[in-house]
């Protein structure tokens, strides 16, 4: 049976009516049409479906409907915008990481967090927080680039 | 939409007024009813027919001056649509940001082959380039008529055309044709796809005189990604939509008997759509279709499984009957040389089958409206999905539109085209628009697979230690097990699983070098598909196709005879490699990665921790890479990092030099994770590598650390590709740098810690 939830995506409040063992990522887009995050695996093992619950990185295709209660939803979209952009995004548009793009949401929500928690970090410790995330194309080198690129716009 | 799309809307008056912000003086010396008249010859405001015959399908100039190039391939993520519009502005002589290019859409582009062996510069480029130069031939004509001053005394900039002695007498591409279509005929090869081509009489510019040819344009394409605001395939939604999923067997072959509908009857609008070995749900809500998919009570007939054990794969294909044999390339007298070997080296290569595993599983909305269809699919080959759909609904050709929007990913013959013709069969059985999805492992263990491959080289030497004969035979699954496309529904798994016809293929390949030896031979043997209907191990084309698994058997050899006879890597290629542009390009990576010449292995290194570095080279279609890859390994887990790669390329005249790295950095990270970590995994009943963790690719903790890239341009050599010659050598390139640290060969792929480990100890 469905059941009727709030939710707060970037900054806007809506309300669906929900299986509430459905995962968050079809609320987003199904429910709201939002255009991100994306389906990757269903199986949180690619990050391409990727949230920021609250501000912590979550994989939205493994997190039910039901369990993500008060928390404040910040999709890709969510993390800024061409006017006032994300750092992140900003270095992504620099050093010109996407190939496919299908994968960003997992980088950038993932990367975001971290950079917001860590200043000033290693190469190594870049990569240790991005490990796990997918991406096909091989656009890694870019990646690494842009994220270190970030890391030294936000100090 | 485009303003030119409302050309309808053209009238005189905004012809002799002009469009966009320039300010022209038509000049008094040219009439109304001589304006028309040219126009008339040139121009006409009912699009011509689209084929590849007329110039209109290829070129538009906007009634805003702006230019519309229409192009029949399409962008897998190497920014080729900036290289396109680069090449038009050039000719055209418009500013590079006056020029978009439309992709793909079977609406308003010919058939140019979809995107196929890195051909969008290559074969695509060089079609809107004579397209191009063409269109400005024509306007230059048009303008001198118009200003009555002779066609060489005209010069353009930015669309616009100005007599060269008198700044007063100019007139804008926008004046001259803008918002009506090109009437211009062209000389068509007759040709589809790829070798299309259909110049007009125009010759394009010389490469020296090229002005935008060759910048570092960034991509348009990046920002709309990272701030979420582009459509992907699976963002299309159309009024009245419903979610589809497939349903394959657990043991492959196996097809429903019973279906049982009420087991997902409380689930909001669920329908089954079952036409014998094809099977799918559709739901209102795309949890809905997840859900009844699985719940979905199926009852499967009883088949024998038809596959072999895994450990027994590479036996399988030794022992294989062979289907077709083909001996591509022969020269000297290959049996009688190696029958007067002073020595033989012979070794054999073993490749697995391996997946896209594109980042998401495909996806396609198929819309059946008042007897038109329309599809939205991340597909390569838009045209030929038309085909196909035409086909697997039975409709007219011409009542197909496909649209082409990025997909989650596409190296190849993915599962893109697959799923374009399944939403198809659905959206006709429940009578409403379907997008379908399909899940992880579908994705990855339904979709077409890099055929697995044995290769077998051997070379003979005589007394004096040269090479006299060299004969490389790979024995393998075909490459068009099913086609590279799914114009024809036995290629596809709709067509397959509902029954039709079955046509399997063959091909294969052969190295692509230049190693001249007096007496060679190189051919290919391919083998039947392990089950020929609905199979997920069918073979098609994954990024190279074949190209990985020839060469790192073909350059592993090579290293393999240089270090028998005591000779550099470098040296040794250097004796025998006939091009020039070949010998260019191995000095090239030699002085980048300051490689010193010694014979491998180097046997100076003790304890677990070694280093390595390894050299390979090879063609793909005029193109020519070598890679120098530097590798650490430990040998007491048997883990290796390909830490930093050297990489000279030369693909003749290079149009734009930034997207050129980044393709080829992606080239490289992903041959890498192909070399050392994949490997389609399978049982007796089923393709059991399905998902991320039984199907890993390379993780950032494992990328390398530096590639650099050695850009050569010969401006005056024609472009050939660049989407997948540098994936070619990778393979080689780690197997030969394992071997220079270890001096132990590894033969077979992937190069997985467990591999190592066992082949070091």
């Amino acid at each position: 049976m469905t059941q009727r939830f709030t939710l707060s995506v970037n900054g806007t409040s809506h309300t669906i009516n929900a299986d509430p063992d459905m995962p968050l990522l079809y609320a987003l887009r199904d429910d709201l049409g939002l255009n991100n995050p994306h389906f990757g695996c269903g199986l949180a093992q690619c990050g391409a479906c990727t949230v920021h619950l609250d501000g912590q990185p979550t994989r939205s295709c493994i997190t039910t409907i039901s369990s993500v209660g008060d928390a404040k939803i910040t999709t890709l979209a969510g993390l800024g915008t061409p006017e006032k952009p994300h750092p992140l995004q900003t270095a992504y548009i620099e050093e010109q990481v996407p190939q496919c793009g299908y994968c960003i949401n997992g980088w950038l929500m993932t990367a975001a967090a971290f950079l917001r928690d860590k200043k000033k970090p290693t190469e190594a410790e870049i990569k240790e927080a991005l490990s796990g995330l997918k991406c096909r194309c091989g656009t890694h080198i870019s990646i690494m680039k842009a994220v270190k690129r970030a890391a030294t716009m936000m100090g | 939409m485009t303003k030119f799309e409302n050309g309808s809307a053209f009238t005189r008056r905004s012809v002799l007024l002009g469009g966009g912000a320039l300010v022209v003086s038509v000049g008094a010396a040219v009439s109304i009813d001589t304006m028309l008249a040219l126009q008339s010859a040139y121009a006409q405001g009912a699009r011509p027919s689209l084929t590849p015959d007329q110039l209109s399908s290829y070129i538009a100039v906007n009634a805003d001056g702006s230019v519309a190039a229409y192009f029949g391939k399409m962008d897998m993520g190497h920014g080729l649509q900036v290289a396109i519009a680069q090449i038009v502005a050039e000719e055209l002589d418009v500013p590079f940001k006056s020029v978009k290019v439309y992709m793909g859409d079977t609406a308003n582009s010919v058939n140019q082959g979809g995107a196929s062996g890195s051909t969008g510069i290559q074969m695509g480029g060089k079609q809107m380039r004579m397209a191009a130069a063409e269109a400005r031939r024509v306007l230059v004509e048009m303008a001198a008529s118009q200003l009555s001053v002779p066609a060489e005394k005209l010069v353009i900039t930015d669309g616009v055309i100005t007599a060269s002695d008198d700044g007063s007498k100019r007139i804008s591409y926008a004046q001259l044709i803008g918002g009506k279509y090109f009437n211009v005929q062209l000389d068509w090869n007759k040709a589809y796809g790829n070798t299309l081509y259909a110049p007009g009489k125009a010759q394009p510019k010389k490469p020296s005189e090229h002005k935008i040819v060759g910048q570092p344009i960034k991509r348009e394409d990046v920002a709309p990604k990272v701030f979420a605001q582009e459509d992907f395939v699976t963002d299309i939604k159309v009024d009245g939509m419903v979610h589809g999923r497939m349903i394959r067997p657990a043991v492959a072959g196996a097809v429903p008997v019973n279906v049982d509908e009420a087991s997902i009857n409380d689930i909001p609008g669920a329908k089954v759509v079952w036409d014998k070995g094809f099977l799918g749900v559709v739901a209102d809500k795309e949890w809905d279709a997840i859900q009844a998919a699985q719940k979905l009570k199926v009852e499967w007939s009883q088949v024998e499984p038809p596959f072999p054990d895994q450990a027994s794969l590479y036996d399988h294909i030794r022992k294989a009957s062979v289907r077709k044999r083909n001996i591509e390339k022969e020269n000297g007298n290959v049996d009688e040389a190696f029958k007067s070997a002073a020595k033989v080296i012979e070794a054999e290569y073993e490749w697995p089958f391996q997946s896209h595993a594109s980042m998401g599983p495909a996806c396609a909305l198929v819309e059946i409206k008042d007897g038109k269809v329309t599809c939205w699919s991340g597909t390569q080959k838009s045209h030929f999905v038309q085909q196909g759909l035409a086909s697997t609904l039975g409709v007219p050709l011409e009542s197909v539109h496909v649209v082409w929007k990025t997909g989650p990913g596409s190296y190849g013959r993915n599962d893109a085209d697959d799923c374009a013709m399944d939403a198809a069969v659905l959206a006709k059985s429940v009578g409403k628009p379907v997008r379908l999805q399909y899940m992880r492992d579908q994705g990855t263990g339904w979709d077409p697979k890099g055929p697995a491959s044995v290769h077998k080289v051997r070379a003979a030497i005589d007394g004096s230690g040269k090479v006299t004969a060299y004969e490389f035979m790979s024995k393998a699954f075909s490459r068009v097990d099913v086609d590279t496309n799914g114009s024809k529904t036995f290629d596809t798994l709709a067509g397959q699983t509902r029954g039709g016809d079955l046509k399997s293929g063959d091909g294969f390949g052969i190295p692509a070098e230049s190693y001249a030896f007096d007496n060679k031979r190189a051919g290919w043997e391919t083998i039947p598909p392990l089950l020929d209907r609905s199979s997920p191990l069918r073979t098609s084309h994954l990024r190279d196709p074949v190209g990985p698994q020839i060469h790192f058997a073909s350059e592993s050899f090579i290293d393999e005879v240089a270090a028998s006879l005591n000779v550099d890597p470098i040296e040794f290629r250097l004796r025998h490699v006939k091009e020039a542009r070949d010998i260019a390009l191995l000095k090239a990576v030699a002085e980048k990665s300051g490689w010193q010449s010694r014979p491998s292995p180097r046997r100076d290194q003790t304890g677990n921790k070694v280093s390595g570095r390894g050299l390979a080279y090879s063609q793909r279609n005029g193109t020519r890479v070598a890679i120098v890859a530097e590798v650490d390994i430990d040998r007491s887990t048997g883990k290796i990092w390909a830490r930093k790669f050297t990489v000279a390329h030369d693909c003749g005249q290079i149009i734009n030099p930034d997207g050129l790295v980044k393709c080829i950095e992606g080239n490289i990270v992903q041959g890498v994770s192909r070399t050392l970590w994949e490997e389609v995994t399978f049982d007796r009943k089923a393709v059991t590598s399905v998902d991320w963790l039984t199907y890993p690719i390379l993780d950032i903790t494992e990328t390398p650390g530096e590639v650099n890239v050695v850009l050569i341009n010969y401006p005056d050599i024609a472009p050939s590709g660049a989407g997948e010659p540098s994936i070619r050598p990778v393979a080689a390139a780690i197997a030969n740098a394992i071997f220079d640290a270890t001096g132990v060969r590894i033969r077979r792929v992937p190069f997985s810690p467990e591999r190592v480990k066992s082949a070091l100890s």
